[in-house]
C-alpha cells in the first residue's frame, strides 16, 4: 500500500510526552473515582485515596518508564488506556467490596494488576523483536491445549470446568491460552496464507484449500473448541472461533471463510444449545430475560443486570449509590459492567466502550502498519481478541446475545484476565514500536561539488 | 468481492492485509456500535419499564433509604421511621397504630401501601416535585428532598371516642365537619396495627398472612370501603326528596299515607316496627319520629324515582370517584326500579347500600343548609421544615337541598332525638338531630341487623352550622337489642360530645 511506502521518510514524534500526560490523567481519573466512592458512601474523602493513587501511579509510571526506555516509538495511547481501564476496574471492585461485608477483592486485584504490570515490563524488555515468537508457535499451541485440558481434572465452578483451583488461588487458563493460540494462528497463517488463498479445488464460487494446508490449523482449532465445549466455557469457545475466522480472513482475503465460519458457528451453537441444559437455559434467558419473573421464579441474573443498567439511565447514580448487591455472586466478574452502567450511566458506559474501541483500533493500526506478515497477523489477532471479548461479555450482560460468562478485559475481577490483558498490551506496545519506528535515516546526500567558475 | 481487486498487494492481486485488516477493524467497530445501541435501548428507552418491574427491588430500596415523612393528627405525628440496618434502611412505625389505621393505612416494605400512605406517597417519600424549588437542578445534582408531612383533618378526641365506642364490636364511624367537609373521625373495627408488617422480615410476613386470612377482616376499612344497607337512616333522604318535590309541604300535616300500605303491583304490605305507625294519614314528622316504613315508602313512590335518586346523588350516592383523597366504595341507589322496589329503596332496603362516609355526608348536608361539602381527610401538606406545600380549601360537592328544605329536615331530625327513636343521642346543652336505622340482612333476614345512626349536633342557642355530623354503623354485635337507637346512637353521641368539647 502507498501508506507504508510513504511512512519511513515522515519524521515521527515518539509520542512519549503525550503518553506521560495521558497516563497521569488516567491515574487521576481513577483516583477521582475512588474518592467519589468514599464521598458517596461515607460522606468524606477516603483516607486510603492517597495510597491508592500512589500505588496506581507507581505502577503506571514504571510501565511508562520502561516504554520510554526500550520502546520509545510505541503507540502512545495503548498504555494510558490500559491504565485507565485497570484503574476503573479497581475502583468498581473496591466499590463492590464495600457492598459485600468481609470481602476484600480489590486488594487481590491490585496485587494481580501489579503482577500484570510486572509482566508488561518483562515482555517489553525481553521480547526485543516480536518475530522471535514465531519459533515458539507450535510449542505455545501445545502448552495452551494442556492448559485448557487441565481444568477438567478440577471440580466445576458455577457449571463450568474452566478453573484451576489451588488452595485460595484460582486461575483460568483459558484466559491465557488465547494469547498462545493467537501466536500460533499468526505464525501458521503467515507462512501458509498464499497456499490457503490460492491452491485447492474450486467448488462453485469458492476456492477450497487443500486439506494438507488447512488440516493442521483446523485440527488444532477444533481441539481447542472441542475442549471448551466439553467444559461448557462457551464464551471462550466463541472467542476462539471468532479469532480463527477473523485471522483466516485477514490472512487470505477469502470472504468465503466468513460464510463458512458463520455457518459452522450456527450449527455448533444450535447443537450445543440443544444438548447442554446449562446453555439451553441461557438461551432461554436471553430470548426472554424477564420470563422467569412472569413465571413466578423471580428475577434471574440477566434481569437483575438489565434492572441495574436501567436504573443508571443516562447519567448513572454516581459511584457507590447503585444497588449492585442485587445482581448477585458474579457482580465483580461477569456482571461488573452492570454496576458500571448503573453508577456511571449510559454516558460512562459508552465512554468505556469507546476506550475499548480505541484500544482495539490502535491494535489494528499497529498490525496494518507493520511490515512482516507474522507481526501484522499477531497484532490484528490480539486486537480482535480484545474486541471480540468485549462484545461477547458486554453483549451478554446487556442481553444482546446469550450470556456466556467471560470477563471484561482489565475491568473485571480475576487475576488470569488482568495478567493476560497486560501481556496483550505489552505485545502491542512492542510491535507498535517496531511499526512506528522511523526507517534509519538515509545517508546524507553528497553535496554537489561547487561549481568552479 | 474476493478476487476482484487486481490492485491488491495480497496473493495474486487479492486484497492485502492492509485492506482485510481494515475490514476486520471495521467489523470490530460495528460490534462496539451494536453494544452502544443496545445500551441506549436498555438505559434510555426500556429504563422506565425495567425500573417499575415488580421484581426490581430498587424502587423499594430507594423508598426506604431515607426516613419517610409523617402523617399527623392534630399536630402530633402518628407515624415514624425507624432505622433497620438492613437493605431497606428505614422502616415505618406507628404510634397508636390500630386507632388510626383507617386513616393512615399502611406502608410496608413488602406489601406496598394503602390509604393516605398510598395516596400521599410521593410527598411522604420526597419525590413529589412540589417539594423542591429547583427540580431540574435537584435532578442533576441528585439531591434528595426529605419526605414531606401530611396533616390530617382528624380530631384526635373524636377519633378516640369513635374507637372506644365501637370497642370490640364490628363497625365503623365517619364524622364530618359540615361547613367544610373536613373528616373529623374515620374509625373501623376490628382494627389492626400497620406496624406489624411494615418491615420485610419473616415476622412481618406472618403478621400479614394472619391479617389477610382473618375472617373478621381487620384490614377492611369499613368507614370508606364497605357498603351496608342504610335502613331507616335513608328515610332522611326520602323525606328531603319529598319536601323538595313539594309532595309534602307541611311536615306536621297529614300526608294521606294509607295503612296498611301495599307495595304497588304486589299484595305485600310494607310492615312497620312500631305500633305507633300502624294508622293511616300520619304526618311526616310523626312518621320520622317513629320511623314508619309504610309512610316513607308511600312518600318515596309519590315523589318518584328520578327525584329520590337525584336527592340521594346530591349527598354522594352513585359516585364512584368520591376521593377524600382515599377512594371510598361506591354507595348505590338504583336508577331504574319499579314502584315496589322504589318503596323498599326509600326506606333503605332493596339494592340501596351506603358507606358510613356517605351517610355522614347526608347528615352533614342537612346540617349545612343543604350544601354538601367535599369530604376531605388532608388538612395540609408541608415540607419537612414545616413550610406549606398545599393547604386544603373547602369545596362544595353538591347543593343537595334548598336551605328551607334543609331546615325542615333538621326539624324532623331533632324531633327524632327529642321525642323518638334517637333518644340515646341526646346531649345536655346541645341541639342534636339524628335518625336511627336497623337494617335487616342475610337470607330471610337471618343475619344480625346492622345498627345505624346518623346525626349532627350544635351547642344550644347557636345559629351557626353544627360543627359535627356523624354516621355510625355497628354490624354483628353481640348485643340482644340490636337497633340503631340502642347500639349506634350512644357511639354517635360520644363522638359529637368529643367535638363539642362537652
Amino acid at each position: 500500500m502507498t501508506r507504508s511506502a510513504a511512512r519511513p521518510n515522515r519524521p515521527v514524534s515518539s509520542g512519549r510526552t503525550t503518553e506521560l500526560v495521558l497516563v497521569l490523567a488516567a491515574v487521576l481519573t481513577a483516583v477521582f473515582g475512588y474518592v467519589e466512592v468514599g464521598v458517596d458512601l461515607d460522606g468524606e474523602v477516603p483516607a486510603e485515596a492517597a495510597q491508592y493513587g500512589v500505588a496506581l501511579g507507581v505502577l503506571a509510571l514504571a510501565a511508562h518508564g520502561v516504554v520510554r526506555w526500550r520502546a520509545r516509538y510505541a503507540d502512545p495511547l495503548l498504555l494510558p488506556i490500559a491504565v485507565l481501564l485497570n484503574g476503573i476496574g479497581l475502583v468498581v471492585i473496591h466499590r463492590l467490596d464495600r457492598a459485600t461485608p468481609g470481602r476484600e477483592a480489590a486488594a487481590a486485584q491490585l496485587l494481580w494488576s501489579s503482577l500484570g504490570v510486572a509482566l508488561f515490563i518483562a515482555v517489553v524488555l525481553l521480547v526485543g523483536d516480536h518475530r522471535r515468537l514465531r519459533r515458539y508457535a507450535y510449542l505455545g499451541a501445545l502448552v495452551a491445549l494442556v492448559l485448557l485440558v487441565v481444568p477438567v481434572l478440577f471440580p466445576p465452578v458455577y457449571g463450568s470446568r474452566i478453573w484451576i483451583v489451588v488452595g485460595p488461588l484460582s486461575f483460568q487458563p483459558g484466559e491465557f491460552a488465547k494469547l498462545l493460540l493467537a501466536v500460533f494462528f499468526a505464525a501458521y497463517l503467515a507462512v501458509h496464507r498464499d497456499a490457503l488463498a490460492l491452491t485447492g479445488r474450486r467448488v462453485w464460487r469458492w476456492q477450497l484449500p487443500r486439506g494438507r494446508v488447512l488440516g493442521p490449523v483446523l485440527l488444532i482449532w477444533a481441539a481447542f473448541v472441542g475442549v471448551l465445549v466439553l467444559e461448557t466455557d462457551l464464551g471462550t469457545a466463541l472467542l476462539y472461533f471468532g479469532l480463527f475466522v477473523v485471522m483466516l480472513y485477514v490472512a487470505t482475503a477469502r470472504t468465503g471463510w466468513i460464510a463458512i465460519g458463520l455457518g459452522l458457528a450456527a450449527v455448533g451453537a444450535v447443537t450445543v444449545g440443544w444438548l447442554s441444559p446449562h446453555v439451553h437455559s441461557r438461551v432461554v434467558d436471553w430470548l426472554d430475560p424477564l420470563g422467569s419473573i412472569a413465571a413466578g421464579r423471580g428475577a434471574n441474573q440477566i434481569a437483575q443486570s438489565l434492572f441495574a443498567f436501567a436504573w443508571g439511565g443516562e447519567l448513572g447514580t454516581g459511584l457507590g449509590n447503585g444497588h449492585s448487591v442485587l445482581i448477585g455472586f458474579a457482580a465483580k466478574s461477569d456482571f461488573i459492567l452492570a454496576t458500571l452502567g448503573e453508577e456511571l450511566g449510559l454516558t460512562g458506559l459508552i465512554a468505556v466502550f469507546l476506550l475499548y474501541a480505541l484500544l482495539v483500533s490502535r491494535g489494528f493500526r499497529t498490525g496494518i502498519a507493520l511490515r512482516d506478515p507474522f507481526g501484522r497477523l499477531l497484532a490484528i489477532g490480539l486486537a480482535a481478541i480484545v474486541g471480540l471479548q468485549v462484545f461477547v461479555v458486554a453483549g451478554g450482560v446487556l442481553a444482546l446475545i446469550p450470556l456466556t460468562g467471560m470477563t471484561m478485559p482489565f475491568i473485571a475481577q480475576g487475576g488470569s484476565s488482568v495478567v493476560t490483558n497486560w501481556i496483550i498490551v505489552a505485545l502491542l506496545v512492542r510491535m507498535s514500536d517496531d511499526a512506528r519506528r522511523p526507517a534509519p535515516a538515509p545517508a546524507p546526500p553528497v553535496a554537489p561539488a561547487p561549481e568552479v567558475p | 468481492m474476493a478476487g476482484s481487486r487486481p490492485q491488491g498487494n495480497g496473493p495474486q492481486g487479492l486484497p492485502g492485509i492492509s485492506v482485510t485488516g481494515r475490514r476486520a477493524a471495521t467489523f470490530c467497530l460495528l460490534l462496539v456500535g451494536a453494544l452502544c445501541v443496545q445500551a441506549t435501548r436498555v438505559q434510555v428507552f426500556e429504563a422506565g419499564d425495567l425500573d417499575h418491574n415488580s421484581a426490581n427491588q430498587r424502587l423499594v430500596v430507594e423508598r426506604y433509604a431515607r426516613p419517610r415523612g409523617d402523617i399527623l393528627v392534630g399536630a402530633r405525628p402518628v407515624t415514624g421511621s425507624r432505622p433497620t440496618g438492613g437493605r431497606y434502611a428505614y422502616k415505618r412505625s406507628y404510634t397508636d397504630g390500630p386507632t388510626y389505621a383507617a386513616v393512615t393505612g399502611f406502608a410496608s416494605q413488602t406489601y406496598g401501601n394503602s390509604q393516605l400512605e398510598g395516596t400521599e406517597d410521593d410527598l411522604l417519600t420526597g419525590t413529589d416535585g412540589r417539594l423542591s424549588g429547583w427540580s431540574l437542578w435537584d435532578a442533576v445534582s441528585r439531591r434528595h428532598d426529605p419526605g414531606g408531612d401530611v396533616y390530617t383533618t382528624i380530631d384526635p378526641a373524636a377519633q378516640q371516642a369513635a374507637m372506644r365506642g365501637l370497642g370490640d364490636q364490628k363497625g365503623a364511624v365517619a364524622a364530618i365537619e359540615p361547613a367544610t367537609g373536613r373528616i373529623l373521625a374515620l374509625a373501623s373495627t376490628p382494627s389492626y396495627d400497620p406496624g406489624d408488617f411494615a418491615g420485610s422480615s419473616g415476622a412481618d410476613q406472618m403478621a400479614w398472612n394472619r391479617l389477610r386470612t382473618d375472617s373478621d377482616q381487620p384490614m377492611l376499612n369499613r368507614a370508606l370501603r364497605q357498603t351496608y344497607p342504610p335502613g331507616s337512616t335513608f328515610k332522611v333522604v326520602t323525606a328531603a326528596a319529598a319536601l323538595a318535590a313539594g309532595v309534602v309541604t307541611d311536615p306536621a300535616a297529614p300526608t294521606g299515607a294509607p295503612f296498611p300500605y301495599v307495595l304497588p303491583g304486589t299484595t305485600t304490605p310494607l310492615v312497620n316496627d312500631s305500633a305507633d305507625c300502624d294508622r293511616p294519614g300520619l304526618s311526616l314528622d310523626a312518621a320520622m319520629t317513629a320511623s314508619c316504613n309504610s309512610v316513607l315508602g308511600y312518600l318515596g313512590v309519590r315523589t318518584g324515582l328520578s327525584k329520590v335518586v337525584a336527592t340521594a346523588e346530591g349527598f354522594g350516592f352513585n359516585d364512584a370517584k368520591l376521593d377524600v383523597p382515599v377512594r371510598p366504595a361506591r354507595s348505590n341507589v338504583d336508577t331504574s326500579m319499579d314502584p315496589s322496589q322504589l318503596a323498599l329503596s326509600s326506606i333503605g332496603q332493596f339494592d340501596t347500600t351506603a358507606t358510613p362516609l356517605v351517610m355522614a355526608m347526608v347528615a352533614a348536608g342537612v346540617a349545612n343548609d343543604g350544601t354538601v361539602m367535599c369530604p376531605q381527610l388532608v388538612d395540609k401538606l408541608t415540607r419537612s421544615d414545616g413550610t406549606e406545600v398545599e393547604l386544603m380549601k373547602p369545596a362544595v360537592y353538591r347543593r343537595a337541598l334548598t336551605p328551607a328544605v334543609a331546615g325542615q329536615v333538621r326539624k324532623l331530625m331533632t324531633d327524632v332525638v327529642e321525642n323518638g327513636t334517637g333518644g340515646n343521642a341526646r346531649i345536655a346543652g346541645a341541639v342534636v338531630g339524628g335518625k336511627t336505622g336497623t337494617a335487616q340482612h342475610g337470607v330471610d333476614n337471618s343475619g344480625t341487623p346492622y345498627a345505624w345512626f346518623i346525626s349532627w349536633a350544635k351547642p344550644a342557642g347557636s345559629d351557626a352550622v353544627p360543627p359535627v355530623a356523624v354516621a355510625v354503623v355497628v354490624a354483628d354485635s353481640d348485643a340482644t337489642d340490636v337497633t340503631g337507637g340502642a347500639l349506634a346512637a350512644p357511639i354517635a353521641r360520644s363522638v359529637m360530645q368529643a367535638v363539642l368539647g362537652r
